[in-house]
């Protein structure tokens, strides 16, 4: 196996850091889409499922461009963000986002399962014992919806670990700055004699990813035995 | 309490359509599965809205379609006891006995945790997680919480139904204490005669989503004696019990009753007895097989289905009992006729109710 340089372990740690960070930005939102998906009645709702939905089935490449676009110096978000004085594009905060967008509709669907399985009658008890929709949401439906929140989250930072397509358009693939593992491979794979050092980082990709869903299963026995 | 109801719901082809006022403590709710019980607790306590009319609690609406009122549940103080105990599983049995609590407005608090807990002796469980405990452990639990929560009116949706017989009479009991205790006005809903004679007096009965009869429970149960299976059940509090011959022998409202040797013999309880079970003689049988054979003086007469009631002066208690038309004729039965009533010793069923201050036998812990 070939001894990695500065630039690989850059790339294995952008890419936690950014999965990381991915997750732990779109866990909010997640868990908001999840509940309003779930109990609420509202017009639009049919719209809002499509769009949480619709970075499953369209090309990373398009998300990307979108958000190329939406990010750009003409963008209406860019220029806010450029107004601010935060550059966005080509960092590891747009890989961030790239990987939130693309991860998103995996985590809300898996808050979702775990709050659709709640009883309702709970929801019922707790507004009759005079919680207000809010309050309820934060003391009965979050602390009910944990295991669907740690396999969505779980879920969303193996996806991210992976994310190539978006992330290229955005932040670019700058070795030390937004390379990420697959992006770094992209590089080895494509230029003569870097197939060892390729090899070697989808070795690293391998034992990320199992090392992932062992801890979702560990997390998810300690769970049931708390039940 | 003062509920006044008038409503229109409608599910498909099924209507709701209730117009009624509820004055007292306690009342009932009866009727079968799809009448329209469960539909009327989510009416009043905001659960569910109703397609239009009012709702009043003491003059106060909590829904007035007309004046675009709905109070949501969490304001109208309305406390639900659910068939399921659906306790929050996140939370020690304290945390869900407090969860209500906590948010009620302090001058509405009157019940504070550790009366409750005396009440219902909730004591020993107070610290554990609430997945581990009993059926009828949960369910006291439960009515707590819905209590503890301080409400103007209570309901409780099928409380029992999903408890075996033995929990539902201590159940019983449990509701009857906590509500006189703290004075709380309930509606009891149940599809079970026998627990709504036990729970309340007043009841009114629903079917098909009308109310059908408003009336005494003791009404209802004598009008259904002719349509009900098991006719009607003579409800007898029975003491002083003492083993004679291999039987035993309870005092009665000044008389005495002969019944069999059970398996745990208690000093007394509540007993039930059909009114199938019970033969009318004419004149004093001089061999019969059943051991109690009472003198006894035909009070009134209705009638219910095919069948004739004959309620009865006994000593200083009531029995009823049914037989059909033809025989009050041929027997010549008239209020103040003298009769011997004979009843088998094995025609008593004792309900497994314990009486306040009387210690509950412990049920272990299921699932």
């Amino acid at each position: 196996m070939p001894a990695f340089s500065s630039a690989e372990y850059s790339a294995i740690l952008l890419s936690l850091k950014v999965s990381l960070a991915a997750t732990v930005v779109s866990l909010p939102f997640g868990f908001l889409a999840a509940y309003l998906l779930s109990y609420g009645r509202f017009r639009g709702k049919l719209a809002l499922d499509v769009l949480v939905n619709l970075p499953l089935t369209l090309p990373p490449v398009v998300i990307g461009y979108l958000l190329l676009i939406l990010l750009g110096r003409h963008g209406w978000l860019g220029r806010t963000l450029a107004s601010l004085g935060v550059p966005v594009l080509f960092t590891w905060k747009a890989a961030v986002i790239a990987t939130a967008v693309v991860g998103f509709p995996l985590m809300v669907r898996a808050i979702r399962v775990g709050m659709e399985a709640i009883d309702p009658r709970l929801i019922q008890a707790s507004r009759a014992l005079g919680a207000g929709p809010l309050d309820c949401l934060l003391t009965v439906i979050l602390p009910l919806s944990i295991r669907g929140l740690v396999a969505g989250s779980v879920l969303m930072f193996a996806r991210g670990l992976g994310e190539f397509g978006a992330t290229i358009i955005v932040a670019g693939n700058i070795p030390g700055v937004t390379q990420t593992i697959p992006l770094a491979i992209y590089d080895y794979a494509s230029s003569p004699g870097g197939d060892p050092m390729a090899l070697a980082l989808c070795l690293v990709s391998i034992v990320l990813s199992v090392a992932v869903l062992l801890l979702h299963e560990q997390l998810g026995r300690r769970m049931t035995r708390l039940d | 309490m003062e509920l006044r109801l008038a409503t229109h719901k409608q599910f498909g082809a099924f209507s709701l359509d209730l117009d009624l006022v509820i004055q007292g403590e306690a009342c009932g709710i009866f009727g079968p599965s799809g009448s329209g019980k469960s539909t009327l607790v989510s009416l009043v306590s905001g659960l569910m809205e109703p397609d239009r009319g009012s709702i009043l609690l003491d003059g106060t609406p909590l829904f007035d379609s007309g004046r675009r009122i709905d109070v949501p549940p969490d304001r109208r103080r309305i406390g639900i006891v659910f068939q399921q105990p659906s306790l929050f599983p996140h939370l020690s049995v304290r945390g869900n006995l407090l969860y209500g609590l906590k948010r009620c407005a302090p001058e509405h608090r009157r019940i504070d945790l550790e009366s409750l807990v005396r009440v219902l002796q909730l004591e020993p469980l107070l610290d554990r997680g609430v997945n581990n405990l009993s059926g009828g452990e949960k369910q006291r639990v439960a009515i707590g919480r819905a209590v503890l929560s301080n409400p103007q009116l209570l309901l409780m949706d099928e409380p029992l139904s999903a408890l075996d017989d033995h929990l539902r009479f201590q159940i019983i009991s449990h509701l009857k204490a906590v509500c006189r205790e703290f004075h709380l006005p309930f509606l009891f809903i149940s599809h079970s005669m026998l627990e709504m004679r036990l729970m309340t007096e007043q009841v009114i009965a629903l079917a098909g989503g009308r109310v059908t009869a408003q009336t005494t429970t003791e009404h209802l149960a004598r009008e259904r004696m002719g349509l009900s299976p098991v006719g009607y059940i003579n409800l007898l509090r029975l003491t002083g019990m003492r083993l004679e011959g291999g039987a035993s022998v309870y005092r009665w409202e000044g008389g005495e009753l002969v019944l069999p040797r059970g398996a745990q013999e208690t000093s007394g309880g509540l007993f039930e007895l059909s009114s199938k079970d019970i033969i009318l003689f004419k004149r004093h049988p001089e061999a019969i097989s059943a051991r109690n054979l009472l003198a006894c003086t035909v009070v009134s007469l209705f009638e219910s289905g095919s069948r004739t009631g004959v309620e009865l002066a006994v000593g200083q208690g009531r029995l009823i009992a049914e037989i059909v038309p033809a025989a009050a004729q041929d027997l010549n039965i008239v209020p103040g006729s003298e009769l011997y009533a004979a009843i088998k010793a094995s025609a008593f069923r004792k309900l497994a109710m314990a009486e306040p201050g009387e210690s509950l036998p412990d049920s272990g812990p299921v699932g």
